[in-house]
């Protein structure tokens, strides 16, 4: 049995065990933290950096997901700084890459899109680094857009953890970081992509889709994953 | 006249038309109009960035090239598609695609004859240009004004019942329609047909007693004989959606019929010209300058031999009788043959949405890429359009090639502003009336520039007469 500690999530005192993250005991005590990266049953890796919050004696700002609460820790969750940062972090993610929500199989069941929302983004205040992206159309079934694709590695994650292939993997490193198929080779080409799809099902943007998907009607079922997720009793 | 030595006039920009542009008028050193050229000063690009997409993208990617014609691109986009697919769409998917047609057709169509032309035929040429615009013909023709902006309502309407939304429709995809008719989006578009015939009615009348009143000046208003393309249905009947592409020469006489086209780069040539963005399209066999060919209203009643629907053929009787002849060239009856396609339009919706199958959910037909290549071909509001598709073996576009109405009539738009300019420009006594009748020529073809929406009328004109130095010597300006 896990250590009883107590901790403060914005003023308020919560009782809770050792070894849980920041952002499991929000979500059981129903306090929201915005997230993009996050995936339930996968593991965490803080790369959205939207989760990030104010820990009492940390000069830094830590990411909800990957930091294990400890006794006596006061945390804050929705101070003005951390929406502000929050803002900046989702307008990054709308520069860095080329965003036409119009145009998007993902339009009106996107992530990005309900994130720009929910942190009240009203425009990018930064300049769009307009990167040519690729877009790798050679699987029979699938195509990943690297124009809508916002690093948050769920595909990669969810290849590896759950349908255990690791087509899946990370390249480069900054905003040349890219997803890669194999050892960087076009998807059609994977020897280990088992075209199961579960990538598609876990996308928060239209990065990743079937085609025949046509705009604004991308058919996604990521509680399919969770499912599978509980039934396999992984993690 | 040493004064009048190199002298140009610049109309900058051109008002009520869809999108940014300006015209030249260069006179030589005895005065005389020696080049009108209408300059196109946009660039999109499209062409260019849409390579790499994949290509069953392209029926929402197109749409916003323009703002106006959205779903003859989509169209356009899904016919390359089903092209490089091998597949046709299911009979009603076509259906409800040539009923937002339609409905865009008629929004299109409205706009540029009740907001942006009518105030030159009902306040006259010469008018204040304060009150020459759809604001100052309320103040006199509110019935009209209030009956026109309906009929444009009506066209959105069509698409926002089927698809939610009213430009940039959604659901035109490659295999047909994603998004059936329902039947309530039916009963209340059936609602609006007998106020849309009636003001069609009252239009027709409109335009006729003013072209009897001014008969004239309109019979050599912008009169330049050219050739004509336009889709028709096998039997020769109008058509917008799908067809036979027909081009008739300036008698009238076939020159092609049914080419496919898959082919139209054999038989159209674009050439480039240093001063527009725009291009010279023309017909290949005949060469530069003999082979330009108009598109669009009037080309389309040019090339047909008769209208689909009953109220519209007897309005094209009528049309084909104003020059005893097989083809009409005088460019002002761009607007009659407007008001005809609408009227037609209109009672061809009817006839759709009592179609007793047009509520079935077999709308699309699915498949993948089984070829390289796809063209699509559809009329828009301003013309004929082709959409030519290359992929790789995977389906993304390794090249994208539009050829636009608008494009297509730049030949024949230099001619009618010319044209226009030689008979009322008076470089001595430059009038703003004058200047009026050579944008006018230039609205006849409701050209769309931008392909975004623009509110009428608000744009400041700037005419500069500059020195053969470039100096400005003198200055007119208005509006704004």
């Amino acid at each position: 049995m896990p250590d009883k500690i107590t901790i403060s999530i914005n003023g308020t005192e919560i009782k809770t065990e050792e070894g849980k993250s920041i952002l499991s005991v929000c979500k059981e005590n129903d306090i929201h933290i915005p997230v993009m990266c996050h995936f339930p049953g996968l593991t965490d890796v803080g790369a959205c950096r939207l989760c990030l919050c104010e820990v009492k004696g940390y000069n830094k700002l830590l990411p909800a997901c990957t930091t294990l609460v400890a006794e006596n820790m006061e945390i804050q969750t929705h101070t003005e700084k951390l929406k502000e940062y929050r803002r900046v972090i989702v307008e990054m993610f709308f520069s860095e890459r080329n965003h036409m929500c119009s145009i998007c199989v993902a339009n009106t069941n996107c992530e990005l899109q309900d994130m720009a929302t929910e942190v009240g983004m009203q425009h990018v205040r930064f300049p769009f680094l307009n990167q040519e992206c690729a877009v790798d159309a050679s699987h029979p079934k699938y195509v990943i857009d690297h124009n809508r694709c916002i690093m948050c590695t769920r595909c990669v994650r969810v290849c590896s953890e759950v349908e255990g292939a690791h087509n899946w993997d990370v390249k480069n490193r900054g905003y040349n970081a890219r997803v890669i198929s194999d050892f960087d080779q076009p998807w059609g080409e994977s020897e280990t992509c088992t075209s199961c799809g579960k990538c598609l099902n876990v996308c928060p943007t239209g990065a990743l889709w079937a085609k025949g998907s046509v705009q604004g009607k991308l058919d996604k079922f990521p509680e399919k994953i969770t499912d599978l997720i509980e039934k396999r009793g992984i993690h | 006249m040493a004064e009048t030595k190199g002298k140009k006039i610049t109309i900058s920009p051109v008002t009520r038309i869809e999108g940014h542009a300006r015209i030249t008028l260069q006179y030589d050193a005895k005065g005389k109009l020696d080049e009108a050229r209408f300059h196109v000063n946009e660039f999109r690009g499209f062409e260019k960035f849409c390579e790499g997409r994949y290509f069953t993208e392209m029926p929402a990617i197109t749409p916003r090239i323009c703002g106006i014609c959205p779903v003859s691109h989509a169209v356009c986009s899904a016919k390359a598609g089903e092209g490089i697919m091998r597949i046709k769409p299911p009979r009603i998917g076509d259906q409800l695609r040539r009923l937002i047609q339609l409905g865009q057709m008629i929004s299109s169509h409205a706009l540029s004859f009740y907001h942006l032309s009518s105030p030159d035929m009902l306040m006259g040429w010469d008018c204040d240009p304060d009150k020459r615009n759809i604001v100052g013909m309320y103040e006199q023709f509110p019935d009209l004004v209030r009956r026109g902006i309906r009929l444009r309502q009506f066209g959105q309407e069509i698409s926002m019942y089927i698809t939610g939304k009213k430009i940039h429709t959604m659901g035109v995809v490659c295999g047909g329609m994603s998004i059936p008719l329902k039947e309530e989006a039916r009963e209340a578009l059936l609602k609006w047909i007998p106020e849309a015939l009636e003001t069609l009615d009252m239009s027709l009348e409109l335009y006729k007693g003013y072209y009897e009143k001014n008969k004239e000046e309109l019979n050599v208003f912008a009169y330049h004989p050219t050739m004509y393309m336009g889709l028709v249905q096998a039997d020769g009947t109008h058509e917008f959606y799908d067809g036979k592409v027909r081009l008739v020469d300036e008698k009238g006489e076939i020159v092609e019929d049914g080419f496919n086209p898959a082919d139209f780069a054999q038989y159209i040539a674009e050439h480039p010209i240093a001063w527009s963005y725009l291009k010279y399209p023309y017909y290949k066999p005949y060469g530069f300058e003999k082979g330009f060919y108009r598109v669009g209203p009037l080309a389309r009643l040019n090339v047909a031999e008769r209208m689909p629907t009953p109220l519209a053929q007897k309005e094209f009787e009528l049309f084909r009788q104003l020059e005893d002849g097989k083809v009409i060239h005088g460019t002002f009856h761009f607007h009659y043959a407007r008001l005809i396609e609408m009227l037609s339009s209109v009672e061809q919706a009817r006839d759709i949405l009592n179609d007793p199958q047009i509520l079935s959910t077999e709308t699309w037909a699915r498949g993948e890429r089984n070829q390289h290549d796809g063209v699509g071909c559809t009329e828009a509001p301003r013309g004929i359009l082709f959409h030519h598709y290359t992929t790789d073996d995977n389906g993304l576009l390794t090249k994208v090639n539009l050829l636009i109405a608008t494009g297509q009539n730049n030949p024949a738009m230099n001619t009618s502003i010319k044209q226009v300019a030689e008979k009322y420009v008076r470089l001595d006594d430059v009038q703003e009336g004058a200047l009026n009748r050579v944008e006018g020529a230039i609205r006849c073809y409701d050209p769309c520039l931008s392909c975004s929406t623009h509110a009428a009328g608000q744009m400041p004109l700037l005419i500069e007469l500059k020195d053969h130095r470039g100096k400005i010597v003198r200055t007119l300006a208005r509006g704004g």
